[in-house]
């Protein structure tokens, strides 16, 4: 158990923000917090690192109740990145990713290793950005840099709130793509807060929907597209293309069939979503599509009722 | 159209040159007496010409007063902002030779009291040459580290012909008292130093309190705004009482310098007065500092001490460095005054001339004191300059 709220409640002005939260969050995960605004998600992502505190019940990290630890030293545990990256402008790249373990008291050998493996890991250049300051990057540059600085120091629990939310689509694409990796490659904990349903779909292994301080319901993406708690839910997921929604998590590997008779001439790779495979036909006036794999070789056929049937 | 004629020509060169053509004839450029307190008589610009008279000087004048008539109808040209200002080096520098020649002939064995002093026309043009040096350095766009290099390029031939002007009583004032700069110029140095640099520690500590109590701000700039308007006289003297009180209550602290008059009123008051300039600038310095960064770096966990230095205080230093100039600035040339409570320092060469009627005591007390003030904006110019390199 990496992290755990226990009747979590923190009012604000005479309101309750959170009212009586209960939540386990397991190592490995990357759990979305999905929600409207005033929802409260952001609330619950700050009081895990104490940036806001909790009113009653416990949070729990690590199985200890966050307020027994020094907040330096826990905060230090805790990769933080928000959407407005808050980047140190008079510092270097390299120095700013460098800040907690620095803080941390590690040698400048090991900074200047770690810095460098950071940037690799978000697909820049050290020798060409390390030494660049903020102001000099573009703002999905930023980022990277946001995020690379939040991983520095290996910590327990990535914190990120609404990353990517002020990227355009083609960098916030990119972005989404690098985390997912880096989560797969590195099995961190990650807490991640977003009102972007697509992109709460596309990132979570887990997602826990609030509204008005509550948890309205919790599960993988495609629970929540197939079985919507009630009318919030399946109206906030959108309630008009569920069904496409829940076509984009799933794979078109399971519907590949060996190829009888012709092969169809429009071909589709294997790691395409059901919605992209139909997207295709739609525009191609095609009901059958080859699928080929990573060399581009034809390893069968998908056919529309078979994608539609499931 | 005035805009246009502006544009066109060098306007403010006319006027300078105008001004000078005045001065050089209604203001004497030379003043010989029998001893050093009375006024004496005046000698103007063309007498001196006159007597010296040498027609390359005299033709050289001409020549500038010909360039400085170009300049003002052609101000594009590079050349001519070079040429103006190489001109001006020449004259400064010319005109304390010809000072210098003149009480060389006056100087006679028969009356070895009789001076010969620098009248009210050589400071005006001396004050006029440096203006248009600067106006024509400032038309060629420079850096700030450049432009200091060519205001010190010109008065380089004046300080190589500096030995020209021994037999002036301004030379023969500080011939005299030659020991006493040394240690007064050491002394101003001191009661500067004392007092900025806590004013800037604790206006430091003030300013950033002021940022997480707003309450402290609006107690405490009224009061410091009151301090910048007590007079300095004033308030050298309202420290007295209560310092000498101090004395004699705390004889610990009177052993240790601490009395009415002396070092002790004079650093308390400037560090007061250096107390505003540098809290107001401190305090924008700091609430300039981009409110997410400060976020980001509490939430990586940096303590309150590790915040202010390694975020708020690099990041606010621009804005700092200005109030600190200005309280420096203003800090070395109040030090003179504070020579009144017995703090002594280049005030003390100043007052002796003023009161004993000696004008060229009170200039020769003056010009460190200016000089030390220009050192000081120049240093900070300079490192505003450096630190803006780096963003």
């Amino acid at each position: 158990m990496m992290i755990r709220f226990q009747h979590t409640r923190k009012i604000y002005g005479g309101a309750a923000a959170i009212t009586d939260l209960n939540l386990d969050i397991q190592q490995g995960e990357l759990l979305v917090l999905l929600g409207p605004s005033g929802s409260g998600k952001s609330t619950v992502l700050k009081m895990v690192n104490r940036m806001v505190s909790h009113d009653s019940g416990q949070i729990l990290f690590k199985g200890k109740e966050i307020n027994s630890f020094n907040v330096q030293d826990l905060r230090r545990r805790m990769g933080y990145a928000i959407q407005s990256v808050g980047l140190f402008p008079h510092r270097t790249v390299a120095h700013n990713i460098a800040t907690v373990p620095k803080l941390l008291g590690w040698d400048a050998q090991r900074v200047q290793a770690r810095t460098y493996e950071l940037l690799q890991l978000l697909a820049m250049d050290p020798e060409q950005y390390a030494s660049r300051y903020p102001h000099q990057l573009s703002g999905g540059q930023q980022q990277r840099v946001g995020v690379a600085r939040a991983l520095a120091a290996d910590p327990d629990v990535l914190l990120m709130d609404e990353p990517f939310g002020a990227l355009d689509p083609v960098t916030r694409a990119a972005l989404q793509v690098a985390l997912k990796k880096i989560h797969r490659s590195t099995g961190k904990t990650i807490l991640f807060v977003t009102h972007d349903i697509d992109e709460a779909l596309l990132l979570a292994t887990r997602i826990v929907l609030l509204n008005q301080g509550q948890i309205t319901q919790a599960g993988t993406p495609l629970e929540l597209l197939q079985q919507p708690a009630n009318d919030f839910v399946a109206d906030f997921l959108g309630r008009a293309d569920l069904g496409l929604k829940q076509l984009s998590l799933r794979s078109i590997a399971p519907y590949t069939k060996a190829i009888e008779g012709t092969e169809p001439s429009h071909t589709i790779p294997l790691t395409a979503t059901l919605r992209e495979a139909i997207s295709h036909m739609a525009t191609l006036h095609v009901s059958t599509l080859s699928v080929t794999g990573e060399t581009g070789i034809v390893l069968g056929q998908v056919q529309a009722a078979d994608l539609l049937e499931n | 159209m005035p805009a246009s004629l502006i544009q066109r020509y060098n306007l403010v060169l006319a006027l300078y040159v105008a001004l000078a053509i005045g001065a050089a004839y209604s203001l004497p450029f030379l003043r010989v007496s029998p001893n050093r307190l009375l006024s004496g008589e005046p000698i103007y610009l063309w007498e001196v010409l006159q007597q010296q008279g040498s027609q390359l000087i005299v033709t050289l004048m001409w020549a500038i007063l010909a360039l400085l008539c170009i300049a003002v109808w052609q101000p594009k040209r590079h050349i001519t902002h070079a040429l103006v200002f190489l001109a001006m080096a020449a004259n400064l520098a010319g005109m304390w030779v010809l000072a210098g020649y003149f009480a060389n002939s006056a100087t006679q064995p028969e009356n070895p009291f009789a001076r010969t002093a620098l009248g009210a026309g050589f400071w005006t043009l001396v004050a006029i040459a440096w203006m248009i040096a600067l106006e024509a350095i400032d038309r060629f766009k420079l850096t700030t580290l450049q432009r200091l290099h060519m205001q010190g390029a010109f008065l380089l031939p004046f300080l190589l012909l500096l030995n020209e002007g021994q037999n002036l009583s301004i030379a023969k004032e500080y011939a005299n008292q030659s020991d006493v700069f040394g240690p007064a110029i050491l002394r101003h140095l001191q009661i500067v130093f004392l007092a900025v640099v806590p004013a800037l520690l604790i206006g430091l500590l003030l300013a950033w309190r002021m940022t997480k109590v707003r309450s402290l701000r609006q107690a405490l700039f009224p009061v410091l705004n009151l301090i910048q308007t007590i007079p300095s006289i004033a308030l050298f003297g309202l420290l007295m009482a209560p310092l000498a009180w101090v004395a004699i209550q705390l004889p610990a602290l009177g052993r240790a310098g601490i009395s009415g008059v002396g070092l002790a009123p004079a650093v308390i008051a400037l560090f007061m007065y250096a107390l505003l300039p540098i809290v107001r600038s401190a305090l924008a310095g700091l609430e300039q500092v981009p409110a997410e960064a400060i976020n980001a770096a509490r939430a990586m966990g940096m303590s309150a001490g590790q915040l202010l230095w390694q975020v708020e205080l690099p990041l606010a230093m621009p804005v700092l460095l200005i109030g600190l100039r200005t309280a420096v600035v203003q800090t070395t040339g109040l030090a003179a005054v504070s020579a009144l409570v017995g703090a002594g320092g280049l005030g003390q060469i100043m007052f002796d001339g003023l009161f004993s009627a000696a004008n060229e005591l009170v200039i020769l007390g003056v010009i460190p004191i200016v000089f030390l003030a220009l050192l000081a904006d120049t240093f900070f110019k300079v490192l505003s300059s450096l630190i803006k390199k780096r963003p």
